[in-house]
């Protein structure tokens, strides 16, 4: 594996609530290398988007603690970088794609003159006149129609899609190392869910910089990760390539998740969801977190009483959090018969 | 309104195709003229914000009103038929009249009250105007760094604009005024403003307290923005409409304690006249010359009447929970 950009260590993060401490991240551990896309995924709250806040600075601290951990950027530590410093990576070397594109432009700022910022705030001396051109080119690159127009307009006079392309144009404006899109397609219908998947590819190929891809839209990683991390309640419960995991998953929980999507290759009337909810971060279930919901678990006592660790599973890098990951050898996913 | 937001939805729609548009920048008209010829008028919050308000006849009306009054007040030394210390000995005490070019009348020594009627709105409105923007500038401020930055500055901040609150506002104001004052007219527009930001201090950490949890805020910052640059230029925008409604609301208000002040003899000094002033020299002998007392007081109602209908004008156009019906 080449030097990685982003190495996150141990990073675990609470927050402080009158009901008691949530335990939003524990623990999580991945790297990711230059140029390769990283796709996270898990259940709404399985702290996916908070650790890469936590990286970012970006976590309000009260109520939230990052209480250890380390996420060295290019061997430098981001959560124990003085301000100023971090302030100066974000949205240069390191930048961020929201997911709800109709509130995360500000709306009485023209998309012109927010690009312009975006550009202008990591390059001193880059006159209004050059940001401007450069605006309008990213904007060009990102697929927005009549780009010169629409520079000049403000963000309720974009659609969705379009909004989310004017943020991916001021995210990849100073052609980040790392682009860290936070389910960029959520808010977005599914045709235009397709199209910014392109303008996420034709972003990544002009900068060439490592993405990191939140998501819980399987078919999404499988589009573009070439490495998955699977989050579930705080931690990460499975890590490998995307080959490895869509075509030999060794976690109950990715399992369930692959599962409980349609398949086109079998004739299917019902999905199968994973029974159950996610369980409170506040109060975690004893042993393995997943175990009441867990199909293999059947009952067995090491599942409520030893939280289990990721160790190796099978493939190279390829590590899984369960005590019987073992039992899945075999298991066919649907997804890949599909592919 | 749905025929715009379909109009918006098509515009996407037609130019979702390739992600690499070959004729960018080629056409330069202003609009945008699609291949099905819908057009996108560039439209801002403030022009729907000046349609709406331009539908407030009452406010367009005193608007225009205002706009008189205060022309005429700025203009006084070119448009005033006399000085305002001129004195018209053949004329003492006249009653309002045409023929004798004594529109208001004149006063004991003979001086033309219109003329001093316009020179005192000249005075009231400088004493104002100073006064509004002080107290922009420092509530905004305050009410700025105690939204953004919460928590020990908020606190500091806010029990501090608690205590200007409790003190007696009328009381310290003529105290103040009378041994800091020195009849100078922005001495007391300093002390007046002093007093007046703190209301807007608090509307204006409100209104910050909630935009900070915006996720446009977050992706500024995540932009690597500065505290000073997300405040001054993504928030502080978003923000204006109460300013601007409180800034109005200010300007007529400190008109009528600037005639307090003068009234009671602690504002302007002579032989400035400021239209309080003007009311307290006529009120001696309102008995008789009905005129001295009318006409300033008229001037000052006019003022902040207009001024309120201006407010609550603005109020409505800017209020952002209004549907637009552009």
């Amino acid at each position: 594996m080449p030097e990685p950009v982003l190495s996150i260590r141990d990073l675990t993060v609470e927050f402080k609530t009158e009901d008691g401490v949530v335990h939003a991240v524990e623990n999580v551990t991945y790297d990711i290398a230059a140029g390769e896309t990283l796709g996270i995924v898990g259940e709404s709250g399985s702290g996916k988007s908070v650790s890469m806040l936590a990286v970012l600075g970006l976590i309000p601290q009260p109520p939230g603690r990052i209480v250890r951990g380390e996420a060295f950027y290019k061997g430098r530590d981001l959560l124990r970088m003085p301000k100023g410093e971090l302030r100066r990576i974000r949205g240069g070397e390191v930048a961020m794609v929201f997911q709800d594109p109709m509130t995360s432009l500000n709306p009485v700022l023209k998309v012109g003159a927010q690009l312009a910022e975006a550009i202008q705030a990591h390059n001193e001396g880059v006159s209004d006149k050059e940001a401007r051109k450069r605006g309008v080119a990213l904007l060009a690159l990102v697929g927005v129609p009549k780009a010169e127009q629409r520079y000049d307009q403000y963000p309720h006079e974009f659609s969705g899609g379009m909004r989310q392309r004017a943020m991916i144009a001021m995210a990849i404006a100073n052609s980040p190392s790392l682009l860290i899109a936070d389910e960029p397609t959520t808010a977005l219908d599914v045709t235009i869910q397709a199209q910014i998947i392109e303008v996420m590819k034709a972003a990544q190929r002009e900068t060439h910089a490592a993405t990191i891809l939140i998501t819980h839209d399987l078919g999404l990683v499988a589009e573009l990760a070439d490495h998955v991390v699977v989050m579930y309640a705080g931690r990460v419960v499975e890590r490998g390539d995307v080959f490895t995991i869509f075509s030999n998953p060794r976690h109950p929980y990715t399992v369930g998740l692959m599962e409980s999507l349609p398949g086109l290759a079998v004739e299917q009337v019902t999905l199968q969801p994973i029974p159950g909810q996610p369980p409170s971060l506040i109060s975690l279930p004893p042993g393995c977190a997943f175990h009441p919901r867990c199909a293999l678990s059947n009952g067995r006592a090491r599942c409520r009483t030893e939280t289990p660790d990721l160790r190796e599973a099978g493939a190279a890098e390829h590590v899984a959090a369960c005590h019987f990951s073992e039992e899945l050898e075999g298991y066919k996913s649907k997804l890949v018969g599909a592919a | 309104m749905t025929e715009q937001s379909l109009e918006r939805d098509r515009t996407a729609f037609a130019g979702a195709g390739a992600a690499i548009p070959a004729d960018v920048g080629a056409s330069t008209d202003p609009t945008l003229v699609h291949e099905s010829g819908l057009e996108v008028e560039v439209r801002s919050q403030w022009t729907y914000a000046r349609r709406r308000f331009m539908r407030h006849r009452l406010a367009v009306a005193s608007l225009v009103i205002l706009i008189v009054i205060f022309t005429a007040g700025f203009t006084a030394p070119w448009i005033a038929p006399y000085s305002f210390e001129g004195y018209d000995i053949n004329n003492l005490e006249v009653g309002p009249t045409f023929s004798g070019g004594h529109v208001f009348g004149t006063d004991l020594l003979g001086r033309d009250y219109f003329s001093r009627v316009l020179y005192g709105i000249r005075t009231s409105i400088h004493v104002a105007f100073v006064v509004t923007i002080l107290t922009v500038i420092i509530g905004t401020s305050i009410g700025m760094v105690a939204g953004y930055y919460s928590r020990w500055a908020d606190n500091l901040l806010m029990r501090f604009t608690d205590l200007i609150l409790t003190l007696p506002a009328l009381a310290v104001l003529l105290t103040a005024a009378a041994f800091l004052g020195h009849g100078s007219q922005y001495r007391v527009a300093v002390i007046v403003s002093l007093l007046l930001w703190t209301l807007l201090a608090r509307i204006v950490r409100g209104q910050f307290l909630s935009l900070r949890e915006k996720e446009y805020i977050d992706a500024a910052k995540a932009a690597g923005s500065g505290d000073l640059r997300i405040m001054l230029r993504h928030m502080l925008p978003n923000a204006l409409g109460p300013i601007v409604v409180f800034a109005t609301l200010t300007l007529g208000g400190a008109i009528l304690l600037e005639s307090y002040l003068s009234y009671l003899g602690f504002g302007v000094q002579p032989p400035t006249p400021a239209l309080g002033k003007l009311i307290a020299d006529g009120q001696d002998v309102s008995s008789h010359d009905w005129w001295l007392v009318t006409f300033p007081g008229l001037t000052i109602v006019l003022i902040v009447l207009c001024i309120n209908f201006v407010g609550d004008g603005l109020r409505d156009a800017l209020d952002p929970t209004q549907r637009i019906r552009a």
